[in-house]
């Protein structure tokens, strides 16, 4: 679905299914360097189950126009104003690594009513090492590959994929080099300068999910266990071995964290 | 990311959960079991990773497909029943009946018979081209052009193909490029690093080295914009097959190993048994080590014909004598291959005697075997090519093909003088 939001070109995935004016709705905000099409195995249970699927890319992002936002704020703005276009009252809302911290933002500003939120690779503040901010603004090809190892565990590297004949490891990789000069250091940036991510935590009310990966170098289990004390009594699920590219390395393990936070009675 | 060796021996593939079992598994099921009816509509919708049915994915292939996307630097893979299997699948998930292929004029035999007689049937059109010719290769481009095939190095006129080159050409017109890597293996070529998108292999060769299989395999680079070339509505249009989805939308760059998957092994069939995967599993773990022979070995064998009485003309990449030697030095920097060509003098008879007076190298139709094998490509892989097609292969009536293998040197050369002085008149007393 292509609209425009802000004046921004716009492309939403919609596991390729109309949306219904009647149906619940769940957004899903991707991470930095990626695109909506993280999200398509959930999106596709939960748009068969009858959810309109609302998956971003992010301004900047895949096939949408602008420039990315420069703060974790600004890309919740971005959400709400997405959500108002398509007169959206009410909506899930599930978000991966720099997506958690909008996802949050969103929750903690209570400018929608969210139904549930859903934390994948989550931590705040999401403290981003200098090296890999200036090397995305400078050599962004090896800011990827440096992001990508981070991002999968010793076994996600090699692979041994729930989904037959995939390398999850290269497809990390060219899925951030199809983002344009200056996207990545952007919004490694945004995640670095997020102060109030503990705040929209403690302020949230929505019944919630956070997904923790024990091998996860990029988002420490411990500062997932952060957020999600800070939670009102979510729903923690730790996936053993997995990494923060847990949409690849754990896409069943996911989803069946997701169904049970969004439609435990499917 | 790990290195070549590892990945080799480990990618794709934890020891088995339920049994320990470090080697892997031959899951020989047709089938999978669902554990409920919700898991059973989720797998057949792409919603989880999982398996249903061994013509679309098997546990075993699945690593051999993994291992071989890591090592080709690719997004995915998908094992085949052949390396022609493999060839048509690429090619049927993104052309159809009046569409074009631009391909190298020195190819497989049995690729050139699909290009040339067979899709020709099914309303796709191919141009060969030389491939030692840059020019050819983008004056050949039509607007119905989908692809762009070329070998490695050529079979059997072993030009070095300057990968580079001919993928900017297809850059030029957003175009893919498919490189079939069969006689180098991802241990010489990695075509994807080098400017190809995608990349296929008849695993039977030196994949699975021992001859004991057949097999295929394709492999996405994930690096063609499928939607910024906008010829391509299988991949960038929503497919009625599959309740509208949009391959490229919501698979991005494996939007093309997804549809492969899911329409070209679903309705073609050509799938791998998961015994040969197996198989090829065990040769790709070696693979290094058994190139790195093949190499030497070849450079060995072609030094010793390029001296040798009784033969013309050697052609192998590895020799300064070859054109494309200082290219093959560049792309190939690991060794040209196992295979080699000579011209025996004295024409197709004498090159019968020298065959047929061989013990070590086996006359029979295939290379990458561990054993030395020969063949006579103009009587065989290649006889249904006509006289004019097989003139721009570079391919003569005194070509003899061979590929090297594991053997001491000393012994395979030992063998070639045997034939040799068979297959010359006798001097004169």
């Amino acid at each position: 679905m292509r609209l425009e939001i802000n004046d921004t070109p716009t492309f939403v995935g919609t596991a390729s299914r109309a949306p219904r004016p009647d149906a619940p709705s769940i957004l899903m905000i991707h991470g930095a360097g990626m695109d909506h099409s993280v999200w398509t195995l959930p999106a596709r249970y939960f748009a068969r189950h009858g959810f309109n699927i609302i998956a971003p890319d992010l301004p900047g992002h895949g096939r949408s126009g602008g420039d990315a936002a420069a703060t974790i704020e600004s890309i919740a703005a971005f959400c709400t104003d997405l959500l108002n276009a398509l007169a959206v009252k009410r909506c899930h809302v599930v978000g991966h690594s720099m997506g958690s911290l909008a996802a949050l933002s969103l929750a903690g500003e209570g400018v929608i009513a969210i139904e549930s939120l859903s934390l994948l690779g989550t931590s705040a503040p999401m403290p981003v090492t200098d090296v890999l901010i200036d090397t995305a603004s400078s050599e962004r090809m090896k800011a990827y590959q440096m992001a990508n190892a981070w991002s999968h565990s010793q076994s996600g590297t090699f692979g041994a994929n729930e989904n037959p004949g995939y390398s999850n490891f290269n497809l990390g990789q060219r899925l951030m080099e199809r983002c344009d000069e200056g996207v990545y250091a952007a919004d490694l940036s945004a995640c670095n300068s997020c102060a109030r991510g503990m705040d929209y935590a403690r302020a949230c009310r929505a019944p919630a999910l956070v997904v923790i990966g024990s091998d996860d170098k990029m988002t420490a289990p411990v500062r997932g266990a952060s957020v999600a004390e800070a939670l009102d009594n979510p729903q923690v699920v730790q996936l053993d071995g997995c990494g923060h590219a847990m949409l690849t390395e754990a896409p069943n393990a996911v989803l069946d964290a997701l169904i049970a936070r969004i439609s435990p009675a499917t | 990311m790990a290195k070549f060796d590892t990945l080799s021996l480990h990618a794709g593939q934890e020891p088995d959960a339920e049994t320990g079992a470090r080697a892997v598994p031959i899951y020989q099921s047709a089938s999978f079991v669902f554990p409920d009816s919700d898991t059973a509509a989720g797998l057949f919708n792409i919603e989880r990773g999982g398996h249903v049915y061994s013509r679309l994915s098997n546990p075993t292939n699945a690593v051999l497909e993994e291992r071989l996307a890591a090592l080709d630097n690719g997004v995915g893979a998908i094992a085949t029943a052949s390396g022609q299997a493999a060839l048509h699948l690429a090619i049927a998930t993104i052309a159809g009946a009046g569409d074009h292929v631009v391909a190298s004029a020195s190819i497989y035999g049995g690729s050139h018979n699909l290009l040339h007689y067979t899709l020709s049937r099914f309303g796709i059109e191919t141009t060969f081209v030389n491939p030692r010719s840059i020019d050819d290769f983008r004056a050949a481009i039509r607007p119905n052009t989908k692809l762009i095939f070329a070998e490695t190095i050529g079979n059997p006129g072993l030009e070095v193909l300057d990968v580079p080159a001919v993928a900017a050409v297809a850059g030029e017109h957003r175009l893919p490029l498919l490189v079939d890597a069969t006689f180098t293996t991802p241990w010489l070529s990695r075509p994807i690093d080098q400017g190809a998108d995608l990349v296929m292999h008849s695993a039977t060769k030196f994949l699975s080295g021992h001859g004991v299989v057949i097999g295929g395999l394709i492999v996405d680079g994930g690096t063609f914009d499928w939607e910024a070339s906008g010829r391509f509505p299988t991949l960038t249009e929503p497919y009625d097959g599959f309740h509208d989805l949009v391959f490229s939308e919501e698979f991005g760059p494996a939007a093309f190993i997804t549809r492969a998957r899911k329409e070209g092994l679903r309705d073609f069939g050509a799938c791998m048994s998961p015994t040969t995967a197996f198989h090829i599993l065990q040769g790709v773990e070696t693979l290094s080590l058994r190139m790195e022979r093949h190499v030497q070995n070849a450079q060995l064998i072609a030094e010793f014909l390029e001296a040798a009485d009784g033969v013309e003309s050697v052609s192998y990449p590895g020799l300064p004598s070859h054109p494309d030697h200082a290219l093959g030095r560049s792309l190939l920097p690991r060794g040209c291959g196992g295979v080699l060509t000579f011209t025996i003098a004295g024409g197709r008879p004498a090159g019968i005697k020298l065959i047929e007076n061989l013990s070590l190298f086996s006359h029979l139709a295939n290379i990458g075997d561990a054993k030395s094998l020969v063949i006579h490509p103009a009587s065989t892989t290649h006889h249904r090519m006509s006289a004019d097609a097989l003139a721009s292969a570079g391919i003569g009536e005194g070509m003899i093909r061979i590929s090297v293998g594991l053997e001491d040197p000393t012994d395979l050369t030992d063998d070639l003088k045997r034939g040799l002085r068979a297959s010359q008149p006798r001097p004169k007393r």
